[in-house]
Formats: C-alpha cells, structure tokens, sequence
C-alpha cells in the first residue's frame, strides 16, 4: 500500500501501454531466449549454441553480418556529417530540397528502395551502362550478389537515420563559440576537433548506434541484393524457422542478434550519459 | 573566412550535393522504369507506355494485399496512438520513480531485430494456441506503431506549457474542457507526425509481418517480394510509383499542416 501511495495518478496513465508491451513484446522476448537456453525439455542447455558458435560456417556468417554492418554504418556517417552542416546553414530552396531528400526516402520504404537498387545493380543496369559508357569498363562489372553493392544500398536506405540525431545537435551549435576559439588563437582545424567535433558526438553517436543496429538486424535488404550466396545472420534466422524448422538453432541466432543490439544500445546510451554528465 | 574554412565548405556542399542525388536518383529511376513499354529494365526507356500498370491492376492478390496492409496501418497507428499518448503524458507529468524507463522500454522495439521480434511474437502466440493471423497482425503492429508515437509525443510534451490548462481552468473551464481545447490542439502537430510515420512503418514491415501471416492474410510488402521472386517485371516498379505517390501524398500533407522541418525533430 504504501508502495502504491508513492506512485501518483499519472503512474496509472502508463500501465495500459506497459501491460500491452509486456505481454506482447517483453514476455514473448523472454520466452525466446527461455527457449534458446533449453534443449529436449532440459534447462539449462547450451546446445543451441554449441550449434551456433561450434560451426565454422555460422561463424562466417556472424562475422560478415557484423562487418557489413561497420562499413554500412562507416559509410553513412561519412556522407551524412558534412551533410547534417549544410543542411543546418541552408536556406530557402537549397533547405527543402535536402528535407526531401531525407524524408521522401523514409517515407517509401524498405521494399520499394531495395527493389530499386536492385535494378540499378542489374549487369544491364544503369550503372554498368554508365561505367562502360564512360570507358571505365568494357564488361558489365557484377554488381548484384556482391558485398559492396549490399554496403550501397543498405546505406541509401538507412543514410537519414544518421543525418537527422546530427542535424538535430548541429542546429544547436552557437556559431559564437567557433570565434570565441578563434579570437583565443585556434586555427579553424584546431577549433574544429576542440570545439565542434565534442559538441557534435552525442548525435554522431546517437546515429551511429541506431544505423548499426538497423543494419546488423536488416533482412529485406541483403535477400534481395545478395541473396542466398552470401548470407546474413538475419537470414540464416529466417532460413532456419521458414524452412528448416531448426528451432534450437533459430532461437539461438535469435538471442545472439538481440544480445548485439541491446548491447549496442546500452553502450550507446551510457556512451552519451557520460559526455552530458562530463558536460558544459 | 580563412581559405581552410571556405575549402571545407565548399566539400561539404559538394557532399551534400552528393548526398540528394544518392537519396533521391533510385526512386527517380524506379518511376522512370514504370513507363517502360519493355519487359527488361531499360534506361531510358525506349519506348513509353501503361502496359505495367495494366499488369499491375490485374495481378492476382494485389488488391486484397493493399487493402489488408492499409486496414493493418490504420487500425494499429489509431491504437497506438491512444496508448502512447497516455503513456507519454504519464512519464512527463508523472513524479514516481522509473519514468526513464518507461520511456525507453517503449520507445525500444524500433532497435530491435525486427526479425527477432517476429519470431518472438509468433512462438509465444503458437504457446496459448492462437492462431488468427488478422488479430495477431494488428496486435504485432501496435508494437512497431508505438515507439513512433511514443518518441515524438514525449518531446511535444516536454514543450508544451502546462501552466495553459491551469490558465484555462481559472478561466471557467472544466478539467476535461481545459484538456480537449487546450491540450489537444497544442498536441496536434504531434499526433500527426508520429501517426504518419507510424501508419508508413507499418505499412512497410516485413520482418515482424512475415511469421504472422498465412495464405489468405498477406500484406503488400510481402506480396510484393513474392512477385519480384515469381515474375521480376517492371510490374513491380509500377507498384512502387503507386507506393512513392503515396509517400508524397503523405509528406504534402505533413508539411502542409507542420512543416517539413519540425516533422524531422
């Protein structure tokens, strides 16, 4: 009771939302890796991951996920910084076209983007026909099935997600403090790693994170541009459930892939307590 | 400007140039390929014509699929917006111990493996023997419909100034008036950012939607990668104009009503 009184009336607000995620999201989340960690009705059982992590095949697959997954990530934070800063100064016309460029993609989807790089990609796609037309190569490069096509286009769809948590810090940078550095003497590189470079992390974080964790879980993307030659742990997860019927194992991959994003977005948000909390 | 400064600006603006047509070029080439009068993708097309939206219009499914996808984003967007605007009221208005909690357990499904989840789902629904795939999809979505919700109301509350609805009651409105004719209108923007981007989530899942389906229940981004393994045509391009469109409709509308800019924060 009294633990009751200590919660007031607005706590009640949020228990129809807490009930509906705890039964359908939480508990079912529990029970996979409940389920992950028993085999032939014994628990605990760590055979469902003796499976996993004992194959050199599946292990394969782990470590592409994970490396497709930095260079996606790389990849946008390269291309969306510089971005996040024009889009911050721009003005007018120059202003709405960057947000549409943003938001338009965001708003068509997975399945319509991927379909598209997947005719882009195509040995008589446009790219092959600008490459040769532009005398770089006499042969249709393949594009399609390989790794670095994958890398594009997962970038292309998740490139907001990294422009925006930036743009959203950069808009907040008092242009003051540049001069502030420069009248103490900075040079504009130093000013730039001293002053903006620390204030711009926690959206370079906040992005990073979020694009990481979209790309190691990605599935639509990699089975339409790659397909069943080179895998993906997604995939493999999808595989052993759609037609396998390998349970044990499916579950295993399962928590494996979820132990990765909670443990990236943890680290992410202590990451960012601890640079407000150093803070101003 | 120093002449590192104007150099790095100038990069930056090259970058971003970069950036748009990289963003934009695939969804101009997949509406380009639509009008195509060739059954292979070429650029530009030779010849122009209707003949896949024809084949679109015919194609066995496609209706059905569009419909249930539509019902799904709109039934479980309207709940989810029920659910997280209370919840977000809660965590804002709230003093009790774990509101940051609250909120980041709501918000988290959108950064987990939605594949995961979908087994999830699909293994605990199997466990008490339901197997109704309409409900357990709308049920499956409210969770994909809600972070959305969830994430932008909590920063329009934290906006908002709740001295308003005192205001409101001294001047003789009651509780519940005060909350519908302040309140309300003061969250509008809001509520329908988050329900547009809710409604467009849920619209495109696959992931979570894949294991909850069955053969009479399928939604149209699963229909659509079954056409594109059956019979890769530019069939599909002209569904994905019609998708595009429907993207447009919904940002025109948004930023009519919001601005392009605040439906971003």
């Amino acid at each position: 009771m009294n633990a009751l009184r200590r919660l007031d009336g607005f706590a009640w607000l949020a228990a129809p939302a807490l009930v509906y995620l705890g039964l359908l999201y939480a508990i079912p989340l529990g029970l996979l890796l409940f389920k992950s960690l028993s085999a032939a009705g014994s628990f605990p059982s760590f055979a469902g991951y003796a499976e996993f992590f004992g194959d050199g095949f599946h292990m394969n697959i782990l470590w592409r996920t994970l490396r497709v997954a930095l260079l996606v990530t790389g990849l946008s934070l390269l291309l969306a910084y510089p971005t996040a800063f024009v889009l911050a100064r721009a003005r007018g016309v120059a202003q709405t076209i960057i947000l549409i460029a943003m938001v338009l993609p965001l708003a068509v989807g997975v399945v319509v983007k991927t379909f598209s790089w997947s005719i882009l990609f195509r040995s008589n796609g446009l790219l092959n026909k600008t490459l040769m037309n532009m005398g770089i190569t006499d042969e249709p490069v393949r594009m399609l099935f390989t790794e670095p096509a994958l890398v594009v286009a997962a970038a292309n769809v998740f490139l907001p997600f990294m422009v925006l948590p930036i743009y959203a810090v950069v808009r907040q940078l008092d242009p003051r403090l540049l001069e502030a550095a420069s009248t103490l003497g900075a040079t504009p590189v130093h000013g730039f790693f001293r002053v903006v470079l620390p204030l711009t992390l926690p959206g370079v974080i906040a992005g990073s994170a979020f694009v990481f964790s979209m790309a190691v879980s990605m599935y639509v993307i990699p089975s339409l541009i790659v397909g069943e030659r080179s895998q993906t742990l997604p995939m493999l997860i999808a595989r052993s459930y759609l037609f396998l019927r390998d349970e044990q194992l499916g579950s295993s991959m399962s928590a494996v892939l979820l132990v990765i994003a909670v443990m990236v977005v943890m680290g992410s948000s202590a990451l960012l307590r601890r640079l407000s909390g150093r803070g101003t | 400007m120093t002449r590192v400064e104007k150099m790095a600006r100038w990069a930056s603006w090259v970058v971003a140039a970069t950036v748009v047509a990289f963003l934009l070029g695939p969804l101009i080439v997949t509406v380009v390929v639509s009008f195509t009068s060739s059954s292979v993708y070429t650029l530009p097309p030779q010849d122009w014509s209707l003949r896949w939206y024809v084949a679109a219009s015919r194609k066995s499914g496609l209706a059905e699929a569009v419909g249930l996808s539509l019902q799904i984003a709109v039934i479980s967007t309207a709940l989810a917006l029920i659910l997280g605007t209370m919840a977000a009221i809660s965590v804002v208005r709230g003093r009790f111990a774990g509101r940051e909690a609250i909120a980041t357990f709501a918000v988290s499904p959108l950064m987990m493996p939605g594949l995961v989840v979908g087994v999830a789902m699909l293994q605990a629904f199997r466990s008490v023997g339901f197997r109704d795939a309409w409900i357990s999809l709308i049920l499956a979505h409210i969770v994909i419909t809600l972070p959305f919700v969830m994430r932008t109301l909590l920063a329009a509350l934290e906006r908002f100034d709740f001295t308003l609805i005192d205001a409101a009651r001294t001047l003789g409105l009651s509780y519940p008036q005060a909350v519908l004719k302040v309140l309300a209108p003061g969250l509008a923007p809001a509520f329908l950012t988050s329900g547009l981007f809710a409604f467009l989530a849920s619209m495109d899942n696959y992931p979570i939607s894949i294991f909850l389906t069955d053969a009479r229940n399928k939604t149209l981004p699963i229909k659509m990668l079954q056409y594109l393994e059956e019979q890769p045509d530019p069939t599909l391009a002209a569904i994905s104009t019609g998708l595009i469109l429907l993207a447009l409709v919904v940002l025109a509308v948004g930023s009519r009503s919001v601005g392009l800019n605040r439906m971003v924060q």
